[in-house]
């Protein structure tokens, strides 16, 4: 038997990566502070352009000019250094930040177009829109704050799988494995009104044996997890919040 | 793919939560069961080609008890060999860090629900009579299981009786425990002294007045959390509460529930221990003695019951005997007018 199946053996081995992007946005090295930000901007732009459309009721233009301001601000004033993980998560900071950066959001100041200059990370704003669009909640501008939360961290969590996803098919494509990510992406992500196929389905549509199935998709869910987790992790502050995220928002219990 | 519906998310956040078997012999079919502690897959054995469910702790565990608790069951059952104990194959760790330890995939249905079926008393009393074979083999051995009932006795489609969930049982001389020469040849040894520490540990594995067990199955005493004070008997008064659970459920048809099995179980659920059979094994055998219709512990019986119970074991003697009389005198009365 291999060593990591004894009983008392060596144990998890992910995530490798140990990195806060969280801690490191409050890093006095520039550069770490740069990547750290451009890791949250990636993982909540969009949730925070559809938080405006939503909450503040913003049109597709004024959501998208806000969303740019207060990112561009979120950097420059540094509001992350206010940021006390022991209160409140960061989605819910990053929300309250969003509510008072409207409230005090005078109209010559919404219709400057910023950003630019300072944000690293790609803003597919129409990707956003349509993707708005398609999953429209049915929360209205009067909804409580724990509504919000919960809908920001839906949709954090749908950003998040959403990076992690196009990180597995770069990953696979580097590996040479594509049709891992191929059958990943048929059996887990299609949602068409089809029913799902089987692995038998599968086996016969790839051209593979079943058991290729079952170990292609293992190793893609498996790949997929990591990812996830990865990130997750860069979004977390401590051990121990990252664990709790984990488990309530993938569950997953990290080991 | 640039968008995820929550039907998509869903299927991703299921999948995440899959144990991972990568470096391992075994392949996931699906999950059957879930638990407190953990949940039981069903997977492929690539190796030997053959079905086995694997029993994987999946909840949080940040002090690293449950996993022990877990390592320690599969040692208990490694340790335990018997027709009425699932057997273990294998134990250890996966590739995502959590504990798991594979046994024979036992398919059959759960006492609770079988007994819906069974409509028979001998039907039911004889399966109770393997419980009881395999919970006194168990305390020969020195182990108390502490969660006996309906939902963790197995039965299979040919005849087998598998007490199950062994998770939290309690050792009681640790010494009676399988020693690595012990352990079945599929069990993983372990050189580097995890083994010897499960086990010295184990007969503290649980704090006094903390409950472990399920309420209505449990003795008095472990309701209260008496640990250091619970030995067999505790789990002859959960052996009481199954046989009137069995018998009980016969009841609701229109039969009435003979009185000497109610004496039985109420004898084994005695509040004071000392009122309870002293083992499993005098438990079954009165339930033998009810079966083939010789006087039991509990009940004791007056003349008239000792002669009802008499009538009633040898009535086709007596039906026999008396025909022939009868015959006899007919016969006599014939020939004599």
């Amino acid at each position: 038997m291999k060593e990591d199946t004894r009983i008392g053996g060596p144990s998890g081995k992910f995530p490798a990566t140990r990195w806060s992007a969280v801690v490191a946005a409050r890093s006095e090295d520039p550069r770490d502070r740069s990547r750290a930000l451009d890791a949250i901007l990636a993982a909540y732009w969009k949730p925070i352009y559809k938080y405006l459309r939503i909450r503040w009721n913003k049109s597709d233009e004024d959501a998208k000019d806000a969303t740019q301001e207060f990112l561009a601000q979120l950097i420059e004033k540094e509001y992350l250094s206010d940021f006390d993980p022991a209160k409140a998560r960061l989605r819910t900071f990053l929300r309250v930040c969003v509510d008072h950066f409207v409230a005090n959001q005078t109209k010559a100041a919404s219709r400057l177009k910023r950003g630019g200059d300072v944000l690293h990370v790609t803003l597919d704003f129409e990707g956003a829109e349509a993707e708005f669009a398609r999953a429209r909640s049915p929360l209205t501008a009067a909804a409580s704050a724990e509504s919000f939360d919960q809908y920001l961290e839906k949709e954090f969590v749908r950003n998040l799988f959403t990076l992690a996803v196009t990180d597995l098919r770069t990953s696979c494509e580097a590996r040479d494995k594509l049709r891992h990510f191929r059958l990943f992406e048929r059996y887990d992500l299609d949602d068409s009104d089809a029913s799902r196929p089987s692995y038998a389905e599968l086996a016969q549509e790839f051209g593979i044996a079943v058991t290729d199935v079952t170990n292609h998709l293992a190793f893609a869910r498996r790949e997929f997890r990591r990812i996830a987790l990865e990130k997750l992790r860069e979004m977390t502050y401590s051990e121990e919040e990252f664990r709790r995220e984990a488990r309530s928002l993938l569950g997953v219990e990290p080991l | 793919m640039n968008w995820l519906s929550d039907k998509a998310i869903a299927r991703l956040r299921s999948a995440s939560a899959e144990p991972d078997f990568a470096g391992t012999r075994y392949r996931l079919i699906e999950r059957i069961a879930s638990g407190g502690m953990g949940s039981v897959y069903l997977a492929e054995d690539a190796t030997l080609g053959r079905s086995v469910a694997i029993k994987i702790l999946d909840v949080p565990d940040s002090s690293g008890e449950l996993a022990a608790r877990l390592q320690r069951e599969a040692h208990i059952l490694a340790s335990l060999e018997h027709p009425g104990i699932v057997p273990v194959h294998d134990a250890g760790t996966l590739a995502d860090g959590r504990v798991f330890y594979a046994m024979k995939f036992v398919e059959g249905e759960r006492l609770d629900r079988f007994s819906e079926r069974e409509s028979t008393l001998p039907g039911r009393l004889r399966i109770f009579q393997r419980i009881c074979d395999t919970v006194a083999f168990a305390h020969t051995r020195g182990v108390l299981h502490r969660d006996l009932k309906p939902e963790n006795i197995m039965t299979g489609p040919f005849g087998e009786v598998l007490v199950m969930d062994w998770g939290i049982a309690k050792i009681l001389r640790a010494n009676r425990i399988a020693t690595p020469a012990e352990m079945p040849r599929e069990q993983p040894r372990d050189d580097s002294g995890t083994l010897a520490a499960v086990l010295s540990l184990a007969p503290l594995e649980t704090a006094h007045g903390a409950v472990l067990g399920t309420p209505g199955y449990m003795a008095p005493e472990q309701a209260r959390g008496d640990v250091e004070r619970l030995d067999e008997r505790a789990d002859i008064y959960s052996l009481g509460a199954i046989l009137q659970f069995l018998i009980a459920a016969r009841a609701h048809g229109t039969q009435t529930t003979p009185r000497v099995l109610t004496a039985i179980a109420r004898k084994a659920m005695d509040a004071d221990p000392a009122g309870r059979y002293a083992s499993a094994s005098e438990l079954g055998q009165d339930i033998a003695r009810y079966v083939d219709g010789l006087p039991v512990l509990a009940y004791p019986e007056n003349v008239l019951q000792k002669v009802g119970r008499w009538g009633a074991r040898y009535r086709l003697a007596i039906v026999l005997v008396l025909t022939y009389l009868v015959l006899r005198a007919l016969l006599i009365f014939w020939f004599r007018r």
